[in-house]
């Protein structure tokens, strides 16, 4: 297969985005990615890619290693913007306005694009201090603020029964999973629109990790969501859409119900089924 | 045997898990496909022997069945199969109990040759043979697109049922005209009107393993549709 036939323009993403499985008719594009190549100086890392991920829905990146999944991901809060070799063409829409336009306040735009890596990134300070972060380098100090704000984002993270009693504790003392669910509570705080979870999971044991899924499938209600995950199975249970990416292009992108009984092209199938390649 | 589709997993000893399933599948299927064939010979002939053995042979089958159905629930929890690998074991659940019912048929036919051995039957078995030789073709026929796992034949089979139905409707009006004649000999007529029932029966499994295999190569599930319909939807 040539790269030609593997591109995906020709995708309808309106068929796409009311394909089966989903019973929302209300869907609308909150994120919009256009025409978009990245470079990591001579390489090119992401060719040409275009699709659309709906608002408040989970859009789950799968894919090989080095596929460009993170990559991609990383484009959406423009993080690729510290790496000095990457260079990027193309547009990546979010709510009507590039996000790669020179006008754009890259801070601002980090604000409203929350990310959460792979493995918990907590601050080595007490549990409230790690939420009102966000908080308290906008300027706010006021004390019933912060605290309404800390307990309304621990509760989303679900989070806030286990850490009531033990909020000025060290953050770094409590286990992987609750680290994992505070830097989640912490990108929560500020209240983005949209929230990146660059396998968010992957470090955890089964039991939170079913916790981080069962959190992401109450936080889409309020926020639209992009998960990188290397589990298939991962990506099967939490997202309403997901995108195979292979070597650097989009190769197919559907309903993740659709994606995973009968993928249009061959090369999912044989990635989600563990075939040779 | 073509292996491309269910081989070339990485994962070898998945292969063989699903390799394994079919050959099971086209033994199991094998069996049925004898037990109809000795359960009419038995029938046409009065062998009661013969017909003995088809219904001991139904236990074999149904411990097939259940064999395959454990060994698909085993890799549905354990491998967490996708896209064509989880249709081909739902197919395989599904078809194993068309299969399994056939089985059934053939043992009912069996019962029926034990009933009628030794009674005088004026009966034109040649037309209740030649009905049995087609279900037993569109059974064949339907397994060998499982093993090999192509859809180019399977309208062709389903189409062939009109014909079983037409014969049967057709044995049916000679049946009724039996009973009419003297009604002494509704009982068994009865009898036999339950055998060709049962052959009818076996044509219809044969189509919906047709339909379940249509899914499991396409994706498309197109049970409930008439003729034409699945006809254009394999063209498409």
């Amino acid at each position: 297969m040539t790269a030609q036939e593997t591109r995906t323009h020709a995708i309808d993403m309106s068929s796409v985005l009311r394909g089966k499985g989903i019973q929302d008719e209300q869907n609308e594009t909150c994120i919009k990615v256009e025409n978009l190549n990245l470079f990591y100086g001579e390489k090119q890392a992401l060719h040409d890619i275009n699709m659309e991920m709906p608002r408040h829905k989970v859009t789950a990146y799968i894919g090989p290693s080095g596929c460009g999944k993170s990559t991609l991901l990383r484009c959406i809060n423009r993080m690729n913007d510290l790496v000095d070799s990457a260079k990027i063409d193309g547009k990546i829409i979010l709510d009507n306005e590039n996000i790669y336009d020179k006008a754009v306040n890259v801070a601002a735009l980090r604000r409203r694009v929350g990310m959460v890596f792979q493995k918990p990134n907590p601050f080595p300070k007490s549990i409230f201090e790690n939420v009102a972060y966000g908080l308290r380098i906008q300027g706010i100090n006021d004390k019933r603020i912060l605290e309404e704000t800390v307990e309304n984002a621990l509760r989303g993270a679900a989070l806030w029964d286990e850490m009531k009693d033990r909020l000025n504790d060290n953050a770094l003392g409590i286990s992987g999973g609750q680290q994992q669910r505070l830097v989640i509570a912490r990108a929560i705080a500020i209240e983005p629109e949209v929230l990146l979870l660059d396998e968010p999971a992957s470090a955890l044991d089964p039991i939170s990790t079913l916790k981080i899924e069962e959190l992401i499938n109450e936080l889409k209600e309020k926020y639209t969501i992009v998960i990188v995950t290397h589990n298939m199975q991962q990506a099967a249970r939490v997202s309403d859409y997901t995108a195979f990416m292979y070597m650097g292009e989009l190769i197919e992108i559907g309903t993740t119900s659709e994606l995973f009984t009968n993928p249009r092209k061959q090369q999912t199938e044989d990635y989600i089924t563990g075939r040779y390649g | 045997m073509d292996n491309s589709k269910i081989g070339q997993h990485i994962s070898e000893q998945f292969n063989k898990e699903l390799e394994d399933i079919r050959n099971k599948v086209l033994t199991m299927g094998g069996l049925v496909e004898q037990q109809i064939e000795l359960a009419v010979q038995a029938f046409t002939t009065g062998d009661v022997e013969l017909a003995d053995q088809v219904i001991k042979q139904d236990n074999q089958v149904d411990a097939l069945e259940m064999d395959i159905d454990l060994e698909c629930t085993q890799i549905l929890a354990l491998r967490q199969p996708t896209a064509f690998d989880l249709r081909l074991l739902i197919t395989v659940i599904k078809i194993i109990h068309e299969i399994e019912r056939v089985g059934d048929k053939a043992e009912r036919v069996a019962q029926m040759a034990i009933q009628l051995a030794g009674v005088e039957s004026k009966f034109p078995h040649h037309e209740l043979e030649h009905m049995a030789e087609l279900v037993k073709g569109m059974l064949h026929d339907a397994l060998d697109s499982f093993a090999r796992m192509t859809i180019e034949e399977l309208a062709e089979i389903t189409e062939r049922d009109d014909k079983v139905d037409r014969e049967y409707e057709n044995i049916l009006r000679q049946l009724i005209t039996r009973m009419m004649e003297d009604p002494r000999n509704i009982t068994r007529t009865l009898d036999v009107l339950w055998t060709v029932r049962a052959l009818e029966r076996i044509g219809d499994h044969a189509c919906y393993i047709c339909e379940h295999l249509v899914y499991m190569i396409k994706g498309e599930d197109v049970r409930h549709l008439s003729q034409s319909e699945l006809e254009s939807k394999l063209k498409a």
